[in-house]
């Protein structure tokens, strides 16, 4: 792993350690300040398990007041204050910084209100995002962002991401999801933004803080939107003998106006992978396997079945099945959802990218991953979001060969150039982090990225929340850290991943 | 400078001083120049909107008219790239011939204004984000725009976003521009996401003017697995007044009897879904028991274009106001308006049209109240020529102006775009 560099250290911070220490147990419950090292090692990472740091003291408030009194403080002593949610972030945009406090928000688990008559739901931001789920679905309704790690990750740190799930291109992603905020600034002020209401009236706050990943606010209250389930919903697993096929009916089922609830891909590396790992039974003789989920009325759905099944036959595919029921469906996925798994159990590490490109572009992209592969001589197998273009590439590598590991990351840095160059973005759900913070100037010149720096300061002038993440220190596209899976000893190895 | 030269200089200026840059690097000259000399100024597409806000007082204008054509239109993509001034209707045509549309259904303002109408331009109309019927459903302007470039305050080039719908690099600021009633940045161009069209359009009419059951089959239609796609309710209109556009000219359909009230839902898709659709909805809603009738593809859509183009209002010469509630407080915000305005409800429940004829604020000042206490928000989109503007066209509390103040400046710290549009100070 290369050096990491961080903001510097400020000694004074170091030096008043148990000032502060004392001063923290003054304005919270003394048992929920964190300081000894052993209280604080699980804090030292999130899911970028490559990095880890130990932070100052970890402190973990029970309500807002709490909050904005902590900021308060840590505003007017100079400390600098990193927000954590449950810890799965993959960009180790929660990574604690060495002079900083750790705020997390696992106290704030607790779900607010259920008003089914407004279609929300009122909740603290540690509450899991599945929990939303399971608080409405007894009456028919869920919450429609659902990332993988939905059992795991805070609804808070959803909205510090902007996260999204395989239904983003039906559905949106968090900042569509969400009706309002609450969220505290550094100098400890408390601003509810939306409500339950559509929309809110002025600059949108909420729209700015969505995706901010934990930079401008401490968000400690989120009022989320609820869906009905649809009626009906089915899926098709379908084979192809040439990417270039599978990807041109991708495309097709776009452009013929079929908005499919989800649409995924797996190259021939990870047909193989999931199915040699879950047998999934998988077309293994096909060199792109595409998942189309459709939801609506049961008689839509069936008709939308049959035009998915027209445009793949029409581009020559090699097998073709329609779920039969629920079960059928579930086993559809269950390959595709060991994706990960499957590739740690083909080699010591993988290293999960995440770029977003044009859909039309996914043949050129693969080729160009596959002629990458061969010049740094790695393996890598291939996901994709086919529906709104978000693209996983997973290199395998072996991290204690030193030089393999170097070879991954400029693999890895190279994968996300490419993505710019075909017309996409660095990350599509995974955040910039730790881990992408170089590669912004890939995507931003100096003025796109002042723009953002001025924002952050017209509400942290002095640059105390979560400093040192998203924009470039270096301001060189140098090439660094990004997730490391390390000998299975991954976070989070049982949730599913995508 | 000849005639000429200062013609084809990004800052010459006609005789009612506006500027007609033609392409973003002239617009950066331009607001560099006015940065430098401390000179506000009036952004402006084809003037569509220029009512709602603020009056500005500013020594010149900044038209962007010239900034429009298509950039890149790939519907394959579900995206369309344009320059920011584009008018929307141009945007538009082109969708439809590609099935496709801007699935958020912008609303025409033309009509309330001269009876024409006028769609505006794309820069325009995402500076308000005002989202039209389809709003509960598919989300509101912000959740269609992917990207833009444009020049901010100190006349720097910026850009945010992209063409791709999953994409979480840097800040989203192409949520905090759209709305921005021009306040922030002058846009050059916008990249919006576009979805296929559904290929009809169905509506059930149903007659009531029991304001519980309204609101409770709002609350059903908003938890219906039918996927409505619409829902308006028109109310009677206050006894004794004369309105030369009233419900009756307005809604003239053969299937639909305006003289009453009613309600009216739209549902879309194919042939067989809206069938199917209609079928669960029949049961939902228990329409046994109630009063109804259906307009088929040929009265459905031409009825929420009507809506759309707030036909109701048409050339209004008295206070239109919008004001968006919780749709639980629906009862409560329908008992308080009685008969005495004329207005309707769109949204399913959530987004109320007001007219008040008041010559003073002060029915404005109380409904305005009543907004906020039910937990609302309420923009006074025009007003009647006696408006004093003692009241504020928008409505802020304190920490989210202090907030406000604070972006605004981080964009434009002289405070050169739209000064006071919105709020004092900003
Ligand atoms: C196995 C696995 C699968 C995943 N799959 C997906 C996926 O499908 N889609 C997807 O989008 N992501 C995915 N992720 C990434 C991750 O789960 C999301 O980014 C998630 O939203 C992070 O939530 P968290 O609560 O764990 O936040 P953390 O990791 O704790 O924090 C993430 C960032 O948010 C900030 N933050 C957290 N809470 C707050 C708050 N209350 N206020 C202000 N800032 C805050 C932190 O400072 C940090 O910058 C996956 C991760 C794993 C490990």
């Amino acid at each position: 792993m290369n050096e990491l560099v961080l903001p510097k250290i400020d000694k004074t911070t170091i030096d008043k350690k148990e000032y502060i220490f004392k001063s923290l147990a003054k304005i919270i419950n003394p048992e929920n300040v964190l300081s000894h090292a052993d209280e604080i090692k699980p804090y030292e990472t999130d899911a970028l398990a490559a990095y880890k740091q130990t932070p100052l003291a970890v402190v973990m408030p029970e309500n807002t007041q709490e909050v904005s009194n902590i900021l308060k403080f840590c505003h007017k002593e100079n400390i600098k204050v990193v927000p954590r949610g449950a810890g799965t972030g993959l960009s180790g945009g929660a990574l604690p910084l060495q002079d900083a406090v750790l705020l997390s928000l696992g106290k704030f688990n607790k779900i607010l209100e259920i008003d089914f008559e407004n279609k929300c739901v009122v909740t603290q931001p540690g509450v899991t995002n599945l929990g939303l789920t399971h608080a409405v679905q007894h009456k028919g309704f869920y919450y429609a962002p659902d990332p993988s790690s939905q059992l795991a990750c805070s609804i808070g740190g959803n909205v510090a991401e902007n996260s999204g799930g395989v239904h983003s291109l039906k559905y949106g992603t968090t900042t569509n999801n969400i009706l309002g905020v609450e969220m505290v600034m550094m100098d400890g002020t408390v601003c509810r933004v939306g409500g339950k209401t559509l929309d809110q009236e002025g600059y949108d706050l909420m729209g700015l803080i969505c995706g901010s990943e934990g930079l401008l606010g401490v968000i400690t209250e989120v009022t989320a939107k609820i869906l009905k389930k649809p009626q009906a919903v089915k899926a098709a697993l379908i084979g192809f003998p040439t990417i270039e096929e599978g990807g041109n009916a991708a495309t097709q089922i776009i452009s013929n106006g079929i908005v499919p609830a989800g649409m995924e891909i797996m190259d021939k590396a990870l047909i193989e992978a999931t199915d040699n790992f879950s047998k999934a039974g998988y077309p293994r003789d096909a060199e792109l396997l595409l998942i189309v989920e459709l939801d609506g009325t049961e008689s839509e759905v069936d008709g939308l079945l049959k035009e998915v099944s027209a445009i793949c036959k029409k581009n020559n595919c090699s097998s073709l099945k329609l779920s039969k029921n629920e079960k059928e469906r579930l086993s559809f996925w269950a390959g595709r959802k060991a994706a990960f798994p499957a590739c740690g159990a083909m080699a010591p590490d993988y290293y999960c990218m995440d770029g977003s490109i044009p859909r039309g572009k996914l043949a050129e992209a693969l080729l160009e991953i596959k002629n990458l592969s061969k010049k740094y001589n790695l393996p890598v197998a291939n996901c994709f979001h086919a529906g709104d273009g978000n693209l996983h590439p997973l290199i395998m590598y072996d991290g204690g060969d030193k030089e393999q590991l170097r070879k991954t990351e400029e693999f890895g840095a190279e994968i996300l150039k490419a993505c710019v160059r075909l017309g996409g973005v660095i990350t599509g759900e995974h955040g910039v982090g730790i881990e992408k913070r170089e590669l912004m100037c890939e995507m931003f010149n100096d003025n796109d990225i002042q723009q953002q720096l001025d924002i952050k300061l017209s509400l942290d002038e002095k640059n105390l929340l979560n400093p040192g993440k998203v924009y470039p220190i270096l301001r060189k596209c140098a090439e660094e850290g990004r997730v490391h899976v390390h000998r299975g000893e991954e976070k989070f190895p049982d949730l599913p991943r995508f | 400078m000849s005639t000429e030269e200062k013609k084809n200089s990004p800052i010459f200026q006609d005789s009612n001083k506006t500027y007609y840059p033609e392409n973003e690097k002239q617009v950066s000259s331009v607001v560099k120049e006015l940065y430098k000399k401390n000179l506000p100024t009036e952004l402006i597409g084809t003037g569509s909107k220029s009512f709602i806000g603020n009056k500005i007082q500013s020594a010149s204008k900044l038209s962007l008219s010239k900034l429009s054509g298509i950039v890149e239109y790939l519907p394959e993509e579900l995206y369309i790239k344009v320059k920011a001034n584009t008018p929307l209707e141009i945007i538009e045509k082109i969708l439809e011939k590609n099935n496709q549309e801007l699935a958020f259904e912008p609303i025409d303002f033309g009509f309330i204004n001269n009876g024409k109408s006028n769609k505006g331009t794309a820069a325009g109309y995402l500076s308000c984000n005002f989202a039209g019927s389809r709003r509960f459903k598919v989300g509101s302007a912000r959740d269609h725009i992917l990207g833009f470039r444009g020049v901010n305050g100190k006349g720097k080039i910026i850009k945010s976003g992209g063409t791709v719908v999953k994409n979480v690099t840097g800040y989203d600021l192409s949520k905090l521009v759209t709305g921005s009633f021009g306040t922030l940045v002058a846009l050059t161009e916008i990249v919006l996401k576009v979805l296929p069209k559904k290929k009809l359009s169905n509506t059930i009419i149903i007659y009531t003017e029991d304001k519980k059951l309204i609101n409770e089959l709002f609350e059903k239609i908003s938890s219906s697995r039918s996927e409505i796609s619409g829902a308006v309710f028109v109310p009677e209109e206050p006894e004794g007044k004369r309105y030369k556009h009233n419900k009756e000219r307005v809604f003239k359909f053969n299937d639909l009897e305006s003289k009453g009230s009613f309600l009216a839902l739209r549902i879309e898709g194919d042939k067989v879904s809206i069938d199917e659709r209609i079928k669960v909805l029949k049961k939902e809603l228990e329409f046994n028991k109630l009063d109804t009738s259906t307009l088929d593809v040929h009265q459905s859509v031409p009825f929420w274009k009507k809506i759309n183009n707030l036909e109701l209002f048409t050339e209004t010469k008295n206070n239109l106001l919008r004001a968006v509630i919780p749709p639980s407080k629906g009862n409560e915000l329908m008992q308080k308006l009685g008969n005495k305005y004329k207005y309707y409800i769109d949204w399913c429940g959530s987004l109320y049209w007001i007219e008040v004829q008041s010559k003073k604020n002060m029915k404005i000042v109380e409904i305005k109240k009543l907004i906020k206490e039910l937990g609302g928000y309420l923009t006074i989109i025009k007003t009647s020529p006696e408006y004093d503007y003692e009241e504020t066209i928008f409505t802020v509390d304190d920490t989210r102006l202090l907030i406000s103040e604070k972006i605004k400046k981080s964009f434009d710290p002289k405070r050169i775009f739209n000064p006071g549009k919105m709020y004092r100070g900003i």
